[in-house]
């Protein structure tokens, strides 16, 4: 259809012109918001593919909090561009290295789709009807023939949360802390106390808390 | 000429119509929401409110606008330029995008998305961007702070969003909006706010997750009582420091697009969006379009109830401390809402047979 042609145009053109950019961008804050606007296109490509359901995960995920961790620690650092530059040509062969194998697997990949035909390149277990929405069947193999892979995949998250707990967790003696059940709880009686004062006489000073 | 509307040029001028009458009619009724909530705000406090221009001052809204529009614009020297203006424009347009998937009435919908509840949480994530870009682009220790906090607190209150919304889904069985509001039509106790029909055990937990909705979408909105980024009376105003003009203008508007589509929200998952709540005898044998429109009439009657309640959260609540409102995000409501979302996951498997 001309529409889904015309979409398809738009978002791969957007998503090539924000990819290059990220790494062509002068300012690390332009570039990962122009990361931002490639995950953006490719969750729009996603859509025209049929997959909604993992367009909408990759926006909430990606674009809704890594990115936003992303632009935090990039916004709060003070990078010396000049000191990065240097390293250019440092890193450079490694990196031409990465981008080779990157192409030679993309164009693999390519040539195999162009010699068998789609249907044979992408073995997804099919939907089991044309009604039945994406999330309905992810849910359906995520939790029958990879439940334990999937469970897996949650505790390692669950570990790398308790470490970086770990790692940054102080506990400073010293700070005074807010004890809302303490406040809460306070009564009459534990709160005040009632003195009938001589004259003459000071109020004798009760320990502080 | 059935043939038009499916060509894709009819399509294309359909859609764009349909998108032009929600996003007038939307903008219009804000404009008087936003009166509606300064003469509750000034009647709690025994004051008139804004009264002088047009009659009862209903024309203050457009007096604003026009006086916003005509203001200079100043752009701070220092300032990343297209960052800075590009910022509001974002988070009126993503507060905008979200309404494409409401459904206002049965078939009044311009997405009907499978997925629209997370295209929901999806935009409404992103709503964080302008806030970021607005105080990072001013070039300003103040707007960047303010917009720090600011993104912080968002963050941490959509994590109990989501949360709760997962609790819906799992009694609708559907994250497709339209088809939560069919699930939920009859009576009103078959409303998810009170355990939706077969399984109103479930009003225990259900009733005080709305609650807990409401609360955590003032959070999410930056209203008062959460209002820090702003909190008039004790900082500066956050992110938006810089900004004047129709910049501030767009900023002010997608906060309260994001505040009544927090609202259009409650509605269709906790209220039963459309539906009255009493089988009326006849009601289907009236013509297509005008049980629409009764729908619409009573879906807005709805959002306008949950719009007061904020309205009145913002005058009566005194205003939350930074330490607290993390502490109200991430110990009471993150454990609460996901006991929910087990609890209501267990009498999914365990109690509903065949679900």
């Amino acid at each position: 259809m001309a529409l889904q042609a015309i979409a398809f145009y738009l978002m791969a053109a957007v998503t090539l012109i924000a990819g290059l950019s990220v790494i062509l961008a002068k300012h690390p804050v332009h570039s990962v918001l122009f990361l931002i606007t490639a995950f953006f296109s490719a969750a729009g490509l996603f859509v025209l593919m049929g997959a909604e359901f993992l367009a909408m995960l990759l926006i909430v995920v990606y674009v809704g909090a890594v990115a936003v961790l992303f632009l935090f620690v990039v916004m709060m650092l003070d990078v010396d561009f000049s000191a990065l530059r240097r390293g250019f040509a440092q890193y450079l062969p490694i990196g031409l290295v990465v981008a080779g194998v990157l192409a030679a697997e993309m164009v693999m990949v390519a040539v195999s789709v162009a010699t068998t035909g789609a249907a044979s390149a992408n073995a997804v277990p099919a939907a089991s009807g044309p009604d039945v929405s994406n999330v309905v069947t992810i849910g359906s193999v995520l939790y029958t023939d990879y439940v334990y892979v999937f469970q897996g995949a949650g505790l390692v998250l669950l570990v790398a949360m308790i470490g970086a707990i770990v790692l940054t967790l102080r506990h400073k003696p010293g700070v005074k802390r807010q004890n809302i059940g303490a406040q809460v709880g306070r009564t009459p009686k534990t709160g005040m106390r009632i003195v009938q004062i001589q004259s003459g006489a000071g109020v004798e000073e009760e320990a502080t808390r | 000429m059935q043939n038009f509307w499916t060509s894709p040029g009819g399509w294309t001028l359909l859609a764009v119509g349909q998108i032009l009458l929600v996003v007038v009619v939307l903008l219009v009724s804000i404009a008087f929401l936003l009166l509606a909530d300064r003469k509750i705000w000034a009647g709690v406090q025994m004051r008139k409110g804004p009264n002088v221009v047009g009659p009862f001052g209903l024309l203050q809204s457009f007096a604003d606008l026009i006086k916003f529009v005509l203001k200079e614009l100043v752009i701070p020297a220092g300032a990343d330029k297209v960052v800075f203006l590009l910022a509001p424009v974002i988070t009126v347009t993503l507060a905008l995008v979200g309404w494409a998937v409401i459904p206002f009435a049965p078939g009044w919908v311009i997405a009907n998305l499978n997925v629209g509840i997370l295209y929901l949480l999806a935009m409404s994530s992103l709503g964080v961007y302008g806030i970021i870009m607005g105080g990072w682009a001013s070039n300003s220790k103040y707007p960047f702070l303010g917009s720090l906090r600011s993104a912080a607190q968002m963050v941490s209150y959509e994590v109990s969003i989501g949360f709760i919304i997962v609790t819906v889904i799992l009694l609708a069985g559907t994250m497709n909006l339209s088809e939560i509001v069919t699930s939920q039509d009859g009576w009103f106790w078959n409303w998810y706010a009170f355990g939706g029909g077969d399984t109103w055990p479930l009003i225990v937990i259900m009733f005080p997750i709305m609650g807990m909705f409401f609360i955590s979408a003032l959070a999410e909105t930056n209203r008062p009582p959460f209002d820090l980024p702003e909190a008039e009376s004790e900082l500066v105003a956050g992110y938006q420091v810089e900004y004047s003009s129709t910049p501030y203008l767009l900023f002010m508007l997608g906060e309260y697009v994001s505040i009544v589509l927090m609202c259009a929200l409650i509605t269709v998952l906790f209220c039963g969006g459309w539906n009255i709540g009493i089988p009326i005898p006849g009601l289907d044998t009236l013509p297509p379009t005008l049980v629409s429109f009764i729908g619409f009439l009573v879906f807005s009657v709805k959002v306008v109830f949950w719009f007061f309640m904020i309205a009145m959260a913002k005058a009566i609540v005194p205003r939350y401390r930074y330490d607290q409102l993390m502490r109200l995000g991430w110990k009471v409501f993150l454990p609460m809402s996901l006991g929910a979302v087990v609890l209501v996951a267990a009498w999914r498997v365990f109690m509903t047979a065949g679900a």
